[in-house]
C-alpha cells in the first residue's frame, strides 16, 4: 500500500501521525476520565444527596444553633447485607428531634454463630436530599466492628439534623446495613486520590 | 468466498491471493468486505438466539429452556447485536465507501485496519466460548444482561465473566482503531476540492460517529477494567460494602452507553441520506442543517446518560434535568426526518430495494423516535421503565432503524462492489417480508409492554399470552426473511446483470464514477472535485 | 407473497382467538392512586401530540410517495434548502415540547413528595423474594411467589393468578399515607406496582424512597423490574388494601402468627410434623435451586438427594441452612427461617427422595446451633 503512496505522500503520513497521537491522547484521556467519575461521582452526591449517602464525621465543636419551634422525625432501619449471620436492629425505632439537637440513639448486633466476624455498617439516609443535613459526631458506621463467637453489642450514633433542613422535609429515614468485610479493605477512591 | 471475489477482480492491478489476501490484507475493500461478512454470520448467531428466546415466549410456563439459560441468551443476543452486527457493519461500510466518497486510494492507515478487523474474531470468539463452556455443562455464560449492572455482574458475577471482560477490552481496541483510522482517513486523504460541507452526509455521520467512539469506548474500557479490580483485586468500586456504590457503575455505563445508542444509529442516518436523493431524484434537502442536526445529536448524547435510571432514586432536579435535556434530543431528530421528507417532496421517485428499506426506516425509526419521546417523560418513564415498552422501543431503532439501513446501504451498493445487480425481484421480497415481519415481531411489544410485562423473563402471566404468541411468529418469519437476504447476495456475488458504473440513475458523488466492481486500489489519482 | 398473506391469516386468527379471552390490555394501567393516574394521564398526552405529529409527517410522506414518483411522469423540482421552513421546523418542536415538559414537571413534583406520611414499611429485596418490615409495629415476614412448579412446568393447569401470588401479601391500610423505603440484601431488585404507579430501585447498602395511598380496598400486583438473576420472573409483589380495622386486626393476627410459631419452637415435634413442615419449607425456600426433587441442577447448584451434607453430620447440616456458605450461592437462612421451620428442613431433606438417615432434628437442636 505505501508504494501506492509515494514519496510525495510523506506529508500525509506526518499529518496522519499528528492525528493518530492527537486522537491516542483523547483515548487515554478519556479512559482517565472513566477512573475520574468515582471521584467526581461521590462530589456530586455530596452536593445532590443522590443515593442517601451521608457526609463523614462532624467535629463536635461546630455545634449547631438548636431550632426548637421545629421537630423532625428519624426513623431507624438496620439490614443486613446476604451471608452476614449477624442479628442487627436498632433499640428505638423512631425519634423526634429538634435540628441542631445532639441526639444519641443505640443499635445492637449480636454475633450468634461461633466464629468471630468482622462487619462494615454502611449508613444512608432518606429522602436523599436530607442527607446533607443530617451529621454525625459518632457512629459505629466510621469503623469495622468485630464481634466475638456470642457476642453482643451495643453501638451508639450520635447525631445532629442541621436547622438548615428544607421546611418540607419532616421525616428521616436512617439506614445501617452490615456487610461482612470484603476481602479487600481500601476504599477504591481513597487510592485514586 | 475468496474464489467469488477474486473471479470479479481479475482485470485489475496485482493482489495477493489466497488465504494471505484476507489474513494479511491492507486493502479497504477486502477489509470491509471481511467486516460485512463478520456482521452477518453474527447477524445469524444472535439472530438464532433471539429465536431461542421467542419460542420459549411463546407460551407462558417453561417449556424449552431453563430461566438460567434464558438470561444467558437475552445477555448474549444483546451483546452480539450491538458490538457483533451493527457496529462492524457500519466500519465495513466505511471501509469500503469512505475513501471512494473523499476520493481516496485507501485508508489513511491500512495496516491498523487489519488489525482492527482480525481483533474482532477473537473477542466474539471468547464471548462464544463462554456459551460452548455453559452448554457443555463447565458454569454459566455471562447472564447478567447486556448492560452488566453491578453487584449482579460482579460480586454475584459467573466465573465466565473475566471472559465477557477481556472481550469487551478487544471489541473495544478494535472499535477505537476503527475511528482513529476513519478520522485520519477523512481528514488527511480528501481529493483536491473536497472541502469538508461538500462531503458526503454519510462521510459526515460516520465522522461525527468516529469521534463519539473516541470519546465513549475508553471509558467502556474503563468500566469493565473497575468490573475486573473489583472481582480480582479487592477494590470497592461498586460494593457498598467497601465505600462504593452499584449506582456508579450504571452512571459511568450509561455514560458510555447513552452515546453508543447514536453510534448505532448516526451512520444508518448517512446512509439514508445517501439514498433518499438518488431516488428521488433531487439534491438532499437542507445539507448544512443535516450536518448541524447530527453534530448536535452527538453533542447532546453526552447530557442524557442517566434517562436510562430515573427508577434509581434520583434527586429530583436530577431528574428534571435530564427529562429536559433528553426531549431536546427530539429536535435536531425531527430535523433530519423533515429534511427526508422535503427531499422526498416533489421529487421524481422509483422504489428499488434501497429506496424501500430507505422509506421504511423513515416511518420505522420515526414510530421508534415517538416512544423515546415518551420514554424520556420521567414520570411515565416510572411505569415504563424495564418493560416490554422498552424492548419493542429500542427494537424499533436498532432493527427497523439501524439494520434498516445497513440493508438499504448493502442493496444500494452492493453493484459497486460486485459489479453486479442484485436481483430486484428477491430484494423486493426480502423487503416486504422483513418489513411486514418487523411489525408483527415488534409491535405488539408495545402492548404487553403498557400492559406490564418486565422484560428480560423467561416466563409470563396469562394476559400477556397473545401478543406474546403473536411476536414470536413475527420473529420466525423475520428470520427466516433474512436467509432470502443471504442468498440474494451470495447470487450477486456469483454473477448477474453487469452494473453500469453510476448504476442508479439519480445518483451522484465520486463513488459512482468509478467503474464496477470498484478497482482494487479506488483512486490512484485524486480526482478534483468543483 | 403467498406466504405473506398465509402469515397474515393465521395472525388475524390469534387476534380473533385473542379477543374470546379479554384478558389481554392495549394501554397503560390507569391505577387506582394519583401517582399512578398522572402518570396515565401525562403518558396519554404525550402519545396523542406523537400521534398527531405522525399524522402529519406520514401524510406528507405518503402523499409525496404517490404522487411525486416517476411512474406518474413526475420530475424533480430543484430546490434544496429554505432557511425560513427550516427556522419554522426547528421552533414548532420546540415550542411542543415545552407543552409537553410543564405538565410533566408538575406530575414529577407531586410524585416526588413523600412528606407526611403516616406509616412505613422497609421493603427488602432478596433473591428471589420480598421481605416486609412494618417498621415500629414489630411485624415482618417474607413474601414468596406461591405459584407451584407444576403449574410452571405445564403440568397443571395454570390459575388465574399465574405467577402473580404469593404466599404472604403486603397488607396496608387503605387512605393512609404509606411510606415505602427500599433496600436489598443482595442484587438490585425494583419493586413495582402499575396500579400505583410506584417502580424504585431496591439497591443493597442504600435506600431508596417513595409512596402509596390507596383509596380503595383490593388486591393489587405487580413484579420485580430488574433483571436479578435467574428467578427475576418469579418474585411477584401482591400488595392487599384493607380498611383501617381490617388492618389493625391483620396486623395482630401476624403478631399472633410470630408468638405462636416461637412457642412452636419449643415444643418437641413429630417425625410426621416435621416431614410435613419440612416438604412446605423446602418447596419456597430450597426448591428454587435443589429443585423439588432433590437433584439440584448438574454443575450449577448441588444435589441434596444421596449428597454428603444430607448424610453426613447433623450440625454441619444445620450451619450450612443457618450461615450460608460463601463464595456460592448458598445464602445464610438464619434470619429468615425461624427454628422449627429449620428443624422441619434439615429432616426433610435428610428423609426425602430416598434419603434414610431416619434423623428426627428438633427446634431445640436449632436453637442450640444458633
Amino acid at each position: 500500500m505505501t508504494s501506492q503512496l509515494n514519496s510525495a505522500d510523506t506529508n500525509a503520513s506526518r499529518s496522519n501521525t499528528r492525528v493518530i497521537s492527537r486522537l491516542l491522547f483523547v483515548v487515554v484521556g478519556m479512559f482517565g476520565f472513566g477512573f475520574a467519575l468515582v471521584p467526581l461521582y461521590d462530589v456530586f452526591c455530596d452536593i445532590t444527596g443522590l443515593n442517601g449517602k451521608t457526609g463523614g464525621r462532624l467535629a463536635l465543636s461546630d455545634a449547631l444553633q438548636v431550632d426548637m419551634s421545629r421537630e423532625v422525625e428519624v426513623e431507624f432501619l438496620a439490614s443486613l447485607n446476604a451471608n452476614m449471620p449477624w442479628e442487627f436492629k436498632p433499640l428505638q425505632h423512631s425519634v423526634k428531634v429538634h435540628p441542631g439537637q445532639p441526639t444519641r440513639v443505640e443499635y445492637v448486633a449480636i454475633n450468634k454463630t461461633d466464629r468471630a466476624i468482622t462487619g462494615q455498617a454502611v449508613p444512608s439516609v432518606a429522602p436523599g436530599q436530607a442527607a446533607e443535613y443530617f451529621e454525625k459526631t459518632e457512629c459505629f458506621c466510621f469503623t469495622e466492628q468485630k464481634l466475638e463467637p456470642g457476642e453482643r453489642k451495643q453501638m451508639p450514633v450520635i447525631f445532629v439534623v442541621d436547622p438548615d433542613l428544607p421546611e418540607d422535609i419532616s421525616q428521616l429515614a436512617l439506614s445501617y446495613t452490615f456487610f461482612t468485610k470484603p476481602s479487600g479493605t481500601q476504599h477504591a477512591t481513597a487510592s485514586l486520590k | 468466498m475468496s474464489a467469488v471475489i477474486e473471479e470479479t477482480h481479475e482485470h485489475h492491478d496485482h493482489k495477493p491471493t489466497g488465504i494471505g489476501r484476507w489474513l494479511f490484507s491492507t486493502n479497504h475493500k477486502d477489509i470491509g468486505t471481511m467486516y460485512l461478512w463478520f456482521s452477518f454470520i453474527m447477524f445469524f448467531v444472535g439472530g438464532s438466539m433471539a429465536l431461542v428466546i421467542r419460542a420459549e415466549l411463546f407460551q407462558p410456563g417453561l417449556q424449552l429452556i431453563e430461566p438460567e439459560f434464558f438470561n444467558q441468551m437475552t445477555t448474549l443476543h444483546g451483546l452480539i447485536m450491538v458490538f457483533g452486527v451493527i457496529m462492524p457493519a457500519f466500519v465495513g461500510l466505511a471501509n469500503w465507501m469512505v475513501p471512494m466518497m473523499i476520493g481516496a486510494p485507501d485508508m489513511a492507515l491500512p495496516r491498523m485496519n487489519n488489525w482492527s478487523f482480525w481483533l474482532l474474531p477473537g473477542a466474539f470468539g471468547l464471548l462464544i466460548a463462554s456459551l460452548v463452556m455453559s452448554l457443555m455443562g463447565m458454569g454459566s455464560a455471562p447472564n447478567f444482561g447486556w448492560t452488566f449492572y453491578a453487584p449482579l455482574s460482579t460480586t454475584y458475577g459467573p466465573s465466565s465473566t473475566d471472559f465477557f471482560i477481556f472481550s469487551v477490552h478487544l471489541m473495544g481496541i478494535s472499535s477505537i482503531m476503527g475511528a482513529i483510522n476513519i478520522i485520519a482517513t477523512i481528514m488527511n486523504m480528501r481529493a483536491p476540492g473536497m472541502t469538508y460541507m461538500k462531503m458526503p452526509i454519510f462521510v459526515w455521520t460516520w465522522f461525527i460517529t468516529a469521534y463519539l467512539l473516541i470519546a465513549v469506548m475508553p471509558v467502556l474500557a474503563g468500566v469493565v477494567t473497575m468490573m475486573l479490580m473489583d472481582r480480582h483485586f479487592g477494590t470497592s468500586f461498586f460494593n457498598a460494602a467497601g465505600g462504593g456504590d452499584p449506582v456508579l457503575f450504571q452512571h459511568v455505563f450509561w455514560f458510555f452507553g447513552h452515546p453508543e445508542v447514536y453510534i448505532m444509529i448516526l451512520p444508518s442516518f448517512g446512509i439514508i441520506s445517501q439514498i433518499v436523493p438518488t431516488f428521488a431524484r433531487k439534491k438532499i434537502f437542507g445539507y448544512s442543517s443535516m450536518v448541524y442536526a447530527t453534530a448536535s445529536i452527538a453533542f447532546l448524547s453526552f447530557i442524557v446518560w442517566a434517562h436510562h435510571m430515573f427508577t434509581t432514586g434520583m434527586p429530583v432536579a436530577g431528574e428534571l434535568f435530564f427529562m429536559y435535556a433528553t426531549m431536546l434530543i427530539a429536535i435536531p431528530t425531527g430535523v433530519k426526518v423533515f429534511n427526508w421528507v422535503s427531499t422526498m417532496w416533489k421529487g421524481s421517485m422509483t422504489f428499488e430495494t434501497p429506496m424501500l428499506f430507505a422509506i421504511a426506516f423513515i416511518f420505522l425509526f420515526t414510530i421508534g423516535g415517538f416512544t423515546g419521546l415518551m420514554l424520556c417523560i420521567a414520570p411515565a418513564d416510572f411505569q415504563y421503565h424495564d418493560t416490554y415498552f422498552v424492548v419493542a422501543h429500542f427494537h424499533y431503532v436498532l432493527v427497523t432503524g439501524a439494520a434498516f439501513g445497513i440493508m438499504a446501504g448493502v442493496y444500494y451498493w452492493i453493484p459497486k462492489w460486485t459489479g453486479n445487480m442484485y436481483d430486484e425481484k428477491l430484494g423486493k421480497l426480502h423487503f416486504w417480508l422483513t418489513a411486514i415481519s418487523s411489525n408483527v415481531l415488534f409491535f405488539p411489544m408495545h402492548f404487553v409492554g403498557l400492559a406490564g410485562m418486565p422484560r428480560r423473563i423467561p416466563d409470563y402471566s396469562l394476559q400477556f399470552a397473545e401478543f406474546n404468541a403473536m411476536a414470536t411468529v413475527g420473529a420466525f418469519v423475520f428470520g427466516f426473511s433474512q436467509l432470502i437476504f443471504l442468498y440474494n447476495v451470495l447470487k450477486t456475488q456469483r454473477g448477474g446483470v453487469k452494473a453500469t458504473s453510476k448504476v442508479w440513475e439519480g445518483a451522484e458523488g465520486l463513488e459512482w464514477t468509478l467503474p464496477s466492481p470498484a478497482p482494487f486500489h479506488s483512486f490512484t489519482t485524486p480526482p478534483t472535485v468543483k | 407473497m403467498r406466504a405473506a398473506t398465509r402469515v397474515a391469516g393465521i395472525l388475524g386468527l390469534m387476534l380473533i382467538s385473542g379477543l374470546s379471552h379479554a384478558a389481554y390490555q392495549l394501554n397503560m394501567t390507569p391505577g387506582v392512586t394519583s401517582f399512578s393516574q398522572g402518570a396515565y394521564d401525562i403518558h396519554m398526552m404525550v402519545m396523542w401530540i406523537c400521534v398527531v405529529i405522525g399524522i402529519v409527517v406520514f401524510g406528507a410522506m405518503i402523499y409525496s410517495i404517490v404522487k411525486h414518483r416517476k411512474a406518474k411522469g413526475a420530475v424533480a423540482a430543484d430546490f434544496h434548502e429554505n432557511t425560513t421552513i427550516e427556522v419554522v421546523w426547528t421552533i414548532i418542536p420546540f415550542l411542543i415540547l415545552i407543552a409537553m415538559a410543564i405538565p410533566a414537571t408538575r406530575v414529577l413534583l407531586a410524585m416526588e413528595d413523600t412528606s407526611n406520611s403516616e406509616m412505613s414499611i422497609k421493603v427488602t429485596g432478596y433473591q428471589w423474594k420480598w421481605h416486609y418490615d412494618y417498621l415500629g409495629e414489630d411485624v415482618s415476614f417474607f413474601s414468596n411467589m406461591s405459584t407451584p412448579m407444576e403449574q410452571i412446568e405445564g403440568m397443571e393447569q395454570k390459575g388465574e393468578n399465574y405467577l402473580l401470588e404469593v404466599d404472604n401479601k403486603m397488607v396496608i391500610p387503605v387512605n393512609k399515607k404509606v411510606r415505602l423505603l427500599f433496600t436489598s440484601n443482595d442484587v438490585i431488585h425494583a419493586w413495582w406496582v402499575p396500579e400505583f404507579g410506584v417502580k424504585k430501585d431496591s439497591i443493597p447498602g442504600y435506600i431508596n424512597e417513595s409512596w402509596i395511598e390507596v383509596p380503595e380496598p383490593g388486591i393489587y400486583r405487580g413484579k420485580c423490574a430488574e433483571l436479578c438473576g435467574q428467578y427475576h420472573g418469579f418474585m411477584p409483589v401482591v400488595v392487599e388494601a384493607k380498611s383501617e380495622e381490617d388492618y389493625v386486626a391483620w396486623l395482630d393476627s401476624q403478631r399472633a402468627m410470630a408468638a405462636e410459631a416461637a412457642a412452636s419452637a419449643e415444643k418437641t415435634w413429630t417425625q410426621a410434623d416435621l416431614m410435613n413442615q419440612g416438604e412446605k419449607v423446602y418447596k419456597t425456600a430450597c426448591a428454587a435451586c435443589h429443585q423439588a426433587n432433590g437433584e439440584g441442577l448438574p454443575n450449577v447448584f448441588p444435589g441434596l438427594k444421596g449428597s454428603a451434607v444430607a448424610l453426613g453430620d447433623i450440625a454441619k447440616h444445620i450451619d450450612i441452612i443457618i450461615n450460608g456458605v460463601s463464595g456460592t450461592s448458598m445464602q445464610a437462612f438464619g434470619a429468615q427461617l425461624n427454628d422449627a421451620d429449620i428443624a422441619a428442613v434439615v429432616t426433610y431433606e435428610r428423609n426425602a427422595w430416598g434419603n434414610d438417615t431416619g434423623d428426627v432434628v428438633q427446634p431445640a437442636d436449632v436453637k442450640a446451633a444458633r
